[in-house]
């Protein structure tokens, strides 16, 4: 690993350019010139300027990712805006989405304008999602204006589940005064229970607590009836299971303002791999059946999901290494996304790479309304340079993240994030 | 002389290996029943009885099995120990090891926990319950039980009552008496019955007396107060009524059953105190049984030499 200013120019010369926003792929150059897109296409330079070879590799858009924990401010042992900005850059993300819940929370104008302060040193780009309720207790609304006005991009109590629908209500009718989405971890924590992981037959025969797969649908169902009845913008995070899928699908047949994620390690494992007991597999919502993980790849192809966020969750190796129900649900997902989704949804699935660059980088930009046209000249750039064709174990190394609470540890991913450019700094991935 | 270094659990395991800890426990039931109860077989064998949870029978029961193979033992139990001050599983566990020890014996209430175990420490691991997921020695002496009473396991019918949701024993006994060819039936409440379980082989039944009428055996699971109170069971009083193996109840049945209880009993709960006194049951032998399939399966796992260990 290795991150660099760039000095002045840098060339990126031969590669096959995808460029998602125009739905345009097409073998060029790319000239980068004071951090911006200077020419693209057939690039030539006279003088002697810094270039790339990019013979056989792919140069699109920056990736985006709408669920991510940095853990700052509180816990800066798992992660901080600055290391977390670097397992970013190693799976070829530009720009981020922090979730609220620290230590303290996300929940004041001042809070949002800490992280703001703080990541202008990054080398990506990172937006808060500020807090829903104060404190993320849910009883009472944050300052969603002044927060907004600080840079937060959407609302969120993730991780604690808004369960007073009255109180969803309230949320999602306010934040059409902010209009930015509210993205509410959807888990009914009465049905939960106490689940260590999904319901089903493997539960069963590890004795240990199942969480419902209808613990997740009823509260999506929920969320869906009161977003159409409030014409608010819902988010749903995290996608899990079928039945949550059918809800959005159905609701957005008359609701254009859903949008919805499905994470890298739900459509990548399946309930069976928890045979492990690898706490790193102890995530919410849970990994579930391989039905479940069908109609999650079903609902990527039909548009029922927008888009990948890897919802990553550093933990410390303490807090992993240990009964499976004392360890801290969570993993890290930012290094492996790219080699895990490319191999299931492209090389195992058919999916076309551009459409799952569109996953990665104009979905998530439109639902947070960002600039989605990255290769406009004179563009900031934000650009990911990749093999798709890579085959490799991933392995602890791999992972910059401060925390390595990965299962996809000894996994054969497919897809490789090469050199990752933004804020006009060059990341390259060795 | 097992496939398997550990005991973790019955799923998968393989059926011969069952056979031979059985017919190893018979000749050390024979050693408990001398005037001098004890063999050489494990002279020199460091053994750790690591009980994070509280259990009485299940570590004495270990700890004899220990003492007369003449192995070194040692307890440890979570309130006394160093948890509580913070130190973590695997540094107990490793902090153990380091002081040169051969086998672990660990009772955890977490399902995986010796799972775990195994990935932090070198020794031999035997589950001696972990959580609601297996507890395969109480499985294995369920099983030479009912094999020192009907002569076989193949074919045997044997009922599983009460509340399997909760249930390690239950997994473990429906594991092993599937792979040895009994038929299993579970019987009791259906929110205390899992959803997945008939996924195992086992057929599901919610009339007792039906299934007391198809039974050779039926074994008994402890109703634990606690569960009372989150309505999963509205009272003590239905309960009996609708799963008690009461004494008219059996009294209307001609057959003659078998009834076996892991303990500890609550008796006029599951079962009534003038059954388990009665002579249909064969619990007290299933604690003699304990000892000895406990004994066998230490001497298997941690003896290494060929014979049959009693000396």
């Amino acid at each position: 690993m290795s991150i660099k200013k760039i000095t002045s120019q840098l060339l990126l010369k031969n590669g096959t350019i995808i460029d998602p926003f125009n739905k345009q792929i097409y073998l060029g150059d790319l000239l980068i010139k004071d951090g911006r897109i200077d020419q693209i296409g057939e690039v030539v330079v006279t003088e002697d300027i810094k270039e790339i070879d990019c013979k056989n590799k792919i140069i699109t858009h920056g990736f985006c990712d709408l669920h991510v924990h940095f853990r700052e401010p509180g816990r800066e042992d798992k992660e901080t805006l600055e290391t977390g900005s670097l397992a970013a850059m190693s799976g070829g993300f530009t720009r981020v989405c922090v979730m609220p819940n620290t230590n303290p929370p996300l929940d004041s104008p001042e809070s949002i304008n800490f992280i703001v302060q703080k990541s202008e040193s990054c080398p990506i780009h990172i937006h808060p999602i500020g807090a829903v309720t104060k404190m993320q207790k849910g009883n009472d609304l944050t300052e969603m204006g002044l927060m907004k006005k600080e840079g937060a991009v959407a609302f969120s109590d993730d991780g604690l589940p808004i369960q007073d629908s009255s109180m969803m209500r309230i949320a999602l009718e306010y934040s059409n005064l902010v209009d930015v989405p509210i993205i509410n971890h959807a888990e009914d924590e009465c049905l939960r229970s106490d689940g260590l992981m999904n319901e089903g037959a493997v539960s069963t025969q590890l004795g240990l607590d199942g969480n419902l797969d209808l613990a997740e649908s009823i509260m999506v169902h929920r969320d869906l009836e009161l977003a159409s009845f409030t014409d608010a913008k819902l988010h749903v995070p995290h996608v899990s299971s079928s039945k949550a899928v059918d809800h959005i699908r159905s609701a957005k047949s008359s609701n254009k303002k859903i949008t919805a994620e499905v994470t890298p390690h739900h459509l990548y494992f399946n309930e069976e791999a928890l045979r492990s007991f690898d706490t790193n597999l102890k995530v919410a919502p849970p990994i579930r059946t391989e039905k479940d993980r069908n109609a999650l790849l079903e609902g990527i192809k039909d548009g029922s999901i927008d888009c990948i966020a890897t919802d990553h969750a550093p933990h410390t190796l303490d807090d992993k290494e240990t009964t499976f129900d004392l360890a801290c649900f969570g993993m890290i997902g930012l290094e492996s996304c790219f080699g895990a989704v490319n191999k299931v949804l492209v090389k195992q699935e058919g999916l076309d790479l551009i459409d799952l660059i569109k996953l990665l980088t104009v979905n998530p930009r439109k639902i947070m309304n960002f600039n989605t046209d990255l290769f406009k000249i004179g563009c900031e750039a934000e650009i990911t340079i990749l093999d798709p064709e890579t085959k490799y174990i991933f392995k602890e190394r791999d992972i910059n993240s401060l925390s390595v609470n990965s299962p996809f540890k000894g996994e054969t991913l497919e897809g490789k994030i090469e050199y990752t450019i933004s804020k006009n700094m060059l990341f390259e991935n060795r | 002389m097992l496939k398997n270094k550990h005991l973790l659990g019955l799923e998968g395991y393989p059926s011969d290996d069952i056979q031979t800890i059985i017919d190893t426990a018979y000749n050390f039931k024979k050693v408990l029943e001398r005037p001098i109860k004890k063999v050489p077989s494990l002279q020199g064998v460091t053994i750790v009885n690591l009980f994070f949870e509280n259990s009485t029978r299940t570590r004495i029961s270990f700890e004899l099995a220990q003492k007369r193979l003449s192995a070194d033992t040692v307890n440890f139990s979570a309130s006394s120990s160093s948890l509580k001050k913070g130190e973590s599983f695997k540094d107990t566990a490793q902090n153990i090891e380091a002081m040169k020890i051969d086998a672990v014996v660990m009772r955890h209430p977490t399902p995986g926990a010796p799972k775990h175990l195994t990935d932090f420490i070198d020794s031999i691991i035997i589950n001696a319950g972990d959580g609601t997921h297996e507890h395969p020695t109480q499985a294995i002496l369920d099983m030479m039980s009912l094999h020192e009473k009907f002569g076989k396991l193949k074919g045997l019918k044997v009922a599983i009552i009460g509340d399997i949701l909760h249930s390690r024993v239950a997994l473990s006994n429906i594991y092993g008496l599937i792979t040895m060819g009994a038929e299993v039936v579970l019987c009791g409440p259906t929110n205390l019955i899992p959803k997945h379980i008939e996924g195992l082989g086992v057929q599901i039944n919610y009339d007792i007396d039906e299934v007391i009428e198809w039974a050779d055996a039926i074994n008994v699971l402890r109703i634990q107060r606690e569960r009372m109170g989150r309505g999963l069971v509205p009272s003590i009083r239905e309960y009996r009524n609708m799963f008690g193996i009461t004494r008219s109840r059996i009294k209307s049945h001609k057959k003659e059953i078998v009834i076996m209880h892991p303990g500890p009993i609550n008796r006029g709960v599951e079962i009534d105190g003038l059954v388990v006194d009665g002579d249909q049951t064969i619990i007290l032998d299933q604690v003699l049984n304990g000892v000895a399939s406990r004994m066998a399966i230490l001497y298997l796992l941690c003896g290494g030499k060929k014979t049959d260990g009693v000396v």
